[in-house]
C-alpha cells in the first residue's frame, strides 16, 4: 500500500503546491477532517482555515479562504480563491482580512448576512489565536 | 517630383515610426510572456472546477429543483452578452473582431425578438459599441487602472453579473473573448457563462468515476459553487483575453514595423534616384554652359 498521495492546493491564479504527502489535515466546513492516502472520496465545502500537510514528518501550513476540497484515493486537491503558505500570511494580510471581515459584519443588510460574515470573522479569529500560539 | 528635402524628411519621419512600432512590438512580446505565464497558471484550477462541478451537475441532472445558475429559470427571453476587449487599440483586428461578432449577434437575437442587454468591459468594445446599442448598454467596466488582472478584478464582474441574475434582470448570460491560440491566431469566442454550460465529462480515457461523498449535501456545495464558477469563468475569459491582446499586438507592430521598413527601402531609392538626376542636370549645365564659349 503507497504510504504518500498527491497532494494539490490551487488557487485561481496559480498553483501553489502539487506533491506527494503523506497527510493532510483540512477545514471542512463541518469541522477538521484528516486525510491518509487510500481515503474515500469526497468533495466537501471549507471554512477558512489553515490546511496542515505533513510530508517526511515536516510540517507545512497553508491558509485558505473560500474554497473546497476534493479528496480521491490517490489524491487530494484544494481549490480555494485565497491560498497563501501562513509564513507569507503573517503580519499584515490576516489583519487585514480581518478587518475587512469586520466591516463586512457592520455593513450587513440582514441577519442572515450579518450571520455568515460574522461567522467568517469568527473563522479568521480562530486562524489567529492559532497563529499566535504556534 | 518632390524635393530632395522632401524626400528626407519623409525618409525621417516613416524611421521614426519604425522605431516606435519596433518598440511598441518588444514590449508586447514581453508583456505577452507574462500573460501567458498567467494564463497558464490559471488553467489547474478552473479544469478542476469544471471536473468537479461537471460531478455535481451529472449528479444533480436527475434531481428536482437544481439552482437556477445551473438549469438557468426556464426563459430565454432576455439575454446579456458580456463583450471583453480590450483597454488599448493598435493591436491590429483585436477589438474589432470581439466587437463584430458580439454585434452579430445581438442584432441575431434582437431579430428573433429578444431583448438583449450588453456589458463592456474594456474601453474599446464600448467605444466600437456604443454608437449602434447605446441604450442597451447597461455598464462598462473599467481596467485601464489595472496592471497585473487578479482575480479580485474578475471576481468584481462575476458578482455583478450574479446581482443582476438575482435581480432578474437577464435569463442568459454569454460572454465574449478571443481565445488565445497562437501569437498570429486569435478566435473570437462566445461562451455561455449562465446558465452555467458543462462540456460533457463522459471521454473515454477518463473512466474512473468516483462516487463521491458530499460534505455537506450536493445541493449546499453546488450553491456554494455555481457562483464562483461565473467569477472563474470570467477570470478565465479575461486572461485568454490579455494574452491575446498582446500577441495581436505583436504582429500587428510586427507587421507595422516591416511595412515602414518597406517605405524606407523604395523612399531611399527614390531619393539616391532624384539626388543623381540632378547632379546630371547639373553637370550637362556646365558642361554646356563651357561649351557655348
Amino acid at each position: 500500500m503507497a504510504d504518500t498521495f498527491t497532494f494539490s492546493l490551487v488557487s485561481p491564479e496559480r498553483e501553489l503546491v502539487s506533491e506527494e504527502v503523506s497527510s493532510v489535515v483540512v477545514p471542512g466546513a463541518e469541522g477538521d477532517f484528516g486525510v491518509l492516502p487510500n481515503h474515500a472520496p469526497v468533495i466537501a465545502r471549507l471554512r477558512p482555515g489553515l490546511v496542515t500537510v505533513t510530508k517526511d514528518g515536516e510540517v507545512k501550513r497553508y491558509f485558505v479562504y473560500h474554497g473546497f476540497a476534493e479528496v480521491t484515493q490517490s489524491s487530494l486537491s484544494v481549490l480555494a480563491e485565497d491560498a497563501q503558505p501562513v509564513e507569507e500570511l503573517k503580519g499584515d494580510g490576516l489583519a487585514d482580512k480581518i478587518k475587512d471581515a469586520e466591516e463586512d459584519v457592520s455593513v450587513a443588510k440582514d441577519a442572515l448576512e450579518k450571520a455568515l460574515a460574522e461567522e467568517i470573522l469568527s473563522h479568521l479569529k480562530a486562524v489567529e489565536d492559532t497563529l499566535a500560539a504556534l | 517630383m518632390a524635393s530632395l528635402k522632401e524626400l528626407r524628411n519623409r525618409i525621417d519621419s516613416v524611421k521614426n515610426t519604425q522605431k516606435i512600432t519596433k518598440a511598441m512590438q518588444m514590449v508586447a512580446a514581453a508583456k505577452l510572456r507574462r500573460a501567458q505565464d498567467a494564463a497558464e497558471a490559471a488553467r489547474p484550477y478552473s479544469e478542476r472546477m469544471d471536473a468537479v462541478l461537471g460531478n455535481l451537475a451529472a449528479a444533480m441532472a436527475t434531481m428536482p429543483g437544481a439552482p437556477a445558475l445551473l438549469a438557468g429559470n426556464g426563459k430565454s427571453d432576455r439575454h446579456l452578452l458580456v463583450v471583453a476587449t480590450a483597454e488599448r487599440g493598435l493591436c491590429g483586428g483585436f477589438n474589432s473582431s470581439i466587437s463584430k461578432l458580439a454585434r452579430a449577434k445581438a442584432l441575431e437575437l434582437k431579430a428573433q425578438g429578444k431583448d438583449v442587454k450588453l456589458l463592456c468591459v474594456g474601453k474599446k468594445g464600448y467605444d466600437a459599441l456604443k454608437r449602434e446599442f447605446r441604450s442597451d448598454i447597461v455598464d462598462v467596466v473599467d481596467l485601464s487602472a489595472v496592471r497585473q488582472l487578479g482575480f479580485n478584478d474578475a471576481h468584481d464582474i462575476g458578482t455583478k453579473l450574479i446581482t443582476m441574475f438575482e435581480a432578474d434582470e437577464f435569463d442568459v448570460c454569454t460572454i465574449f473573448y478571443n481565445k488565445f491560440e497562437s501569437v498570429i491566431s486569435q478566435v473570437p469566442t462566445a461562451q455561455q457563462i449562465i446558465p452555467a454550460f458543462f462540456p460533457t465529462a463522459d471521454n473515454d480515457e477518463d473512466k474512473t468515476v468516483h462516487v463521491y461523498d458530499y460534505e455537506p449535501d450536493e445541493k449546499a456545495i453546488l450553491n456554494d459553487l455555481l457562483p464562483r464558477n461565473v467569477s472563474v469563468q470570467v477570470f478565465k475569459a479575461l486572461l485568454e483575453n490579455g494574452a491575446s491582446e498582446q500577441g495581436a499586438r505583436m504582429s500587428a507592430m510586427d507587421n507595422a514595423t516591416r511595412n515602414a521598413g518597406e517605405m524606407i527601402d523604395s523612399l531611399t531609392i527614390l531619393y539616391n534616384r532624384s539626388r543623381q538626376a540632378q547632379i546630371t542636370k547639373e553637370l550637362i549645365e556646365i558642361i554646356s554652359g563651357a561649351e557655348a564659349l
